[in-house]
């Protein structure tokens, strides 16, 4: 089966990716889908809880109008609201397609999807699949893209990694240049648009819950050509997560959406094992303070409180760890709705969090910036689209729980179309595009030639966990002027230092010292975004809290953040947001949820 | 052990050595030949094979004092759901992510931790393979549910929880190639393995997915087809996600000889 003619590359085969691959395709067009890891092994697998979309099975009076206003407040009023209402209203057709498509999705004794509770919410509205639900949803997505693939419809470029854009004299965007991660190979691929879909840049971060393979490099590269990158300094610290040598696990909200209760031991010298300290000897601090919402409180507030409770030595045994409890389940209830992702406690802290209370952690999660898109998914390069974790489009200050699994698809579904609708009216093989591909090649060739001939006495590994610890140490959960100011500093130091990294490896065969050379350069542009942004907004705002601007400042900052690239640093610029549906108010999780519709 | 309310407690690494070997399979490409480096570096509790190979990688020097290449090995997820840093690991095929030092050493009684790529794939690059295959043979079962399209046509059809958590069980797999690693009958093209013909199963078992099930089970029926399973029963051993392979084996099994007997009525 031929396509009819466009072709459209697309970068990333995570949900949002594979969303958009198997719309382009269906709607009869050609899709190159080029991923660094085989699209069913991408980082939408991590996404345990569910995915949220007010389809009103619990009689609970729930609507898409209740699911915008609950997202926008959880999002502290920074995100545009007519693509988040249209996300909302999309929602249960998203959970109802997957429903077709074959997703083992958890169900009443009736048959129908079953749903729970999540963070920042009052009503039962996350369809979840056991508890590994990103999983689940992109293996549906996954096998349906395969179906194309038999077709001739989608041509998959697993194990490539995109390096630039091939942008033509007037800035339009007429394809990318890829490297085989194997051969160290470069090739130009040409395409109508250029969707971007390539998830979060945790690694920024050296240890968070991320993927390995969320470096957010490729977007890095975007930023650098040109695209607009919005609300950078938005990092979700999760609240729950394990601590680990490689990284920090998650353990998903869907745990507290079950009913499990974070505490310490109101004695902070009690060296008692936790089932042995009494009811009553126990502070569940989230309970106290804030009794409608308790353990479910947004995941920006939960963390800074957990943050605090150990800041001020009340952590398990003074250390930093809390407890989160879910003993007084049945262990059968736990097994059947949340087998998963206590079997990776089990494996990885070797107690069974069935029979002993988890010690959890917060944790770098997930970015609520990304490229700047407009309401179709359009960034500001004409020709490239984005969508999923690395737009910025939907989540504001803060993303509420089993949001993004609903974003990633409505973000695919949304720039699919819109892509198609681009491509049907551009001038194709204009003037301007001959050579460009071959040029940009080259410049890419170079930028390769040079890190492998490079002999200096730095190593690149080190380097890089000298950027996660000054990031995580300054531009987490606390932020304070002076260090976001000393951490610029030092990244600009680190950018230096780069210059005199040797990559180590005389084998240049599927080598991974090369590509992480060049996605160590470009995670270091996006943390200065990050940490500039973070600076200059004086004001406290979602997961961006200042102590010495402890206030949220509608006034001068209910605006977006505009990042764009110069040499020197990031042009940082401020857009207003779009708040014509739901009149921004105070947020308040400790009664229960103001009045709004 | 202790035991309380039917939870038994893990038996844990007491008395650790100050430093831990790691013996690795190297292999420069594909079709060269293979040799041992022996690395070691200082222990560390809660120290796990990747974050090993990724102490190692920042300064690949051997026992020896020889500086060679960093091993290469893929890893992403390191929460076990990826399926890609897949291994053999002390002998034994499994996620270097959720393999820990700790119960490492005290299954062998030694200092030391061999780490060698999977056998039956086409060798990268010391530990990394090559498993497109397995996604082609989910090609081959027809691996998914034909829609009709994406466009909104309402829910999918009633399913009691009971079938939903069956499938859900055989939807884990994250083709990570433990059961064809263990299978004594794959190797090469002769048999397609449990992963695929599990996956079918999970697609047959939905009402949806019922509807086109002669599609699945022909790609079954080849020379590499499910009759080559010899029942030796290692595939459900080694499965990370505990699938009832063999299960899910025998159910298609019985499915195709339906087929055979009684397909033709249908045609």
């Amino acid at each position: 089966m031929a396509s009819n003619g466009l072709k459209i590359a697309i970068v990333g085969g995570g949900l949002a990716g594979l969303a958009a691959a198997m719309k382009i395709a269906e709607a009869g067009h050609e899709v190159d889908l080029i991923s660094v890891v085989p699209v069913k092994r991408s980082h939408s697998v991590c996404a345990q809880g569910g995915i949220n979309g007010a389809v009103n099975t619990k009689g609970e009076g729930d609507s898409p109008a209740k699911h915008l206003d609950d997202t926008v407040y959880g999002g502290d009023f920074l995100a545009n609201q007519p693509p988040v209402k249209r996300m909302c209203d999309m929602a249960p057709q998203i959970i109802y397609l997957f429903d077709r498509m074959g997703v083992p999705f958890s169900r009443t004794k009736e048959g129908l999807l079953d749903f729970r509770r999540f963070g920042g919410t009052l009503h039962n509205r996350t369809a979840f699949a056991g508890a590994s639900t990103g999983q689940q949803l992109l293996y549906a997505l996954d096998e349906q893209v395969r179906k194309w693939e038999t077709q001739g419809r989608v041509n998959k470029y697993e194990g490539w990694e995109m390096l630039s854009l091939v942008l033509d004299d007037h800035q339009v965007c007429r394809g990318l240049i890829a490297m085989d991660l194997q051969t160290l190979e470069l090739k130009s691929f040409a395409a109508d648009a250029v969707i971007m879909a390539t998830g979060g840049p945790g690694l920024i971060f050296g240890k968070s819950t991320n993927s390995m393979t969320c470096t957010g490099s490729a977007v890095s590269a975007c930023y650098q050509q040109g695209a607009r990158y919005a609300n950078g300094e938005f990092i979700q610290v999760h609240p729950t997560s394990i601590p680990g040598e490689d990284k920090l696990r998650l353990m998903s909200e869907s745990a507290r959406g079950e009913g499990g209760r974070v505490w310490v031991p109101k004695n902070t010298a009690d060296t008692r094992s936790p089932k042995d300290i009494p009811e009553d000897e126990r502070w569940y601090f989230l309970e106290e303070k804030y009794p409608a919402y308790g353990n479910l409180v947004p995941r920006d507030i939960a963390t800074r409180e957990i943050f605090q409770v150990c800041l001020e030595g009340h952590g398990v045994a003074g250390e930093n760890q809390v407890y989160l409890d879910l003993t007084h389940i049945p262990a059968e209830v736990l097994t059947e709705r949340l087998g998963a992702i206590l079997e990776i406690y089990e494996m990885f802290v070797g107690d069974d969090p069935r029979y002993v209370p988890m010690r959890i952690f917060p944790g770098v999660h997930y970015s609520m910036g990304g490229l700047w898109v407009d309401f179709e998914q359009r960034t500001n390069i004409p020709g490239l689209f984005a969508a999923g974790e690395c737009d910025y489009s939907i989540h504001g200050a803060n993303r509420l729980g089993a949001n993004s699994l609903v974003s990633c698809v409505y973000g695919g579904f949304t720039a699919a179309p819109s892509a198609i609708e681009y491509a049907k009216n551009i001038e194709r093989g204009s003037t301007g595009t001959n050579g460009i591909h071959a040029a940009e090649l080259k410049r890419q060739q170079e930028i390769n030639d040079q890190i492998v001939s490079n002999e200096g006495s730095e190593n690149q590994y080190k380097l890089h966990e000298e950027m996660g610890k000054v990031m995580t140490d300054n531009v987490t959960v606390v932020r304070y002027n002076d260090r976001l100011k000393a951490t610029d500093e030092k990244l600009l130091e680190l950018q230096e230092r780069f210059k005199h990294i040797s990559i180590n490896d005389s084998n240049l065969w599927a080598t991974q010292a090369v590509p992480h050379a060049r996605q160590f350069w470009n995670m270091l542009q996006l943390a200065r975004v990050i940490t500039l942004g973070a600076l200059n907004r004086n004001e406290s705002r979602g997961a961006h809290y200042k102590p010495d601007f402890p206030e949220r400042d509608d006034e001068n900052f209910m605006k977006t953040t505009i990042a764009e690239y110069s040499d020197e640093a990031p042009v940082l610029s401020y857009e207003p947001v779009d708040v014509s549906l739901v009149e921004p108010r105070k947020r308040d999780y400790s009664k229960g949820k103001s009045k709004s519709n | 052990m202790s035991e309380t309310k039917g939870h038994r407690e893990k038996k844990r690494l007491e008395n650790p050595p100050s430093t831990v070997k790691f013996k690795i399979q190297r292999r420069e490409k594909e079709g060269a030949a293979s040799h041992w480096d022996t690395f070691e570096i200082p222990y560390r509790r809660n120290l796990n094979v990747i974050s090993a190979l990724m102490e190692i990688r920042k300064n690949p020097v051997t026992v020896e004092g020889k500086t060679t290449t960093p091993p290469v090995w893929d890893m992403s997820c390191l929460e076990q759901v990826c399926g890609i840093c897949t291994m053999v690991i002390d002998g034994r095929v499994r996620q270097s992510c959720s393999a820990l030092v700790d119960d490492l050493l005290l299954d062998t009684g030694s200092d030391t931790v061999t780490l060698a790529p999977m056998s039956k794939f086409p060798n990268v690059r010391d530990l990394k393979v090559d498993r497109s295959k397995m996604f082609d043979h989910l090609k081959q079962v027809h691996a998914w549910i034909e829609l009709d399209g994406t466009y909104d046509l309402g829910p999918g059809p009633h399913i009691p929880n009971e079938t939903a958590q069956e499938r859900y069980a055989l939807s884990r797999c994250m083709t990570c190639g433990c059961c064809l690693e263990a299978c004594p009958q794959y190797s090469n093209d002769q048999y397609i393995g449990p992963q695929a013909i599990a996956q079918a199963r999970l697609f047959n078992m939905h009402p949806t997915g019922k509807i086109t099930t002669e599609e699945r089970l022909n790609g079954l029926l080849g020379d590499d087809g499910i009759t080559n399973c010899g029942d030796a029963q290692n595939c459900v051993k080694v499965c990370p996600m505990s699938i009832p392979l063999t299960k899910a084996i025998y159910e298609t099994n019985r499915d195709v000889t339906v087929n055979a007997l009684f397909g033709w009525l249908r045609k």
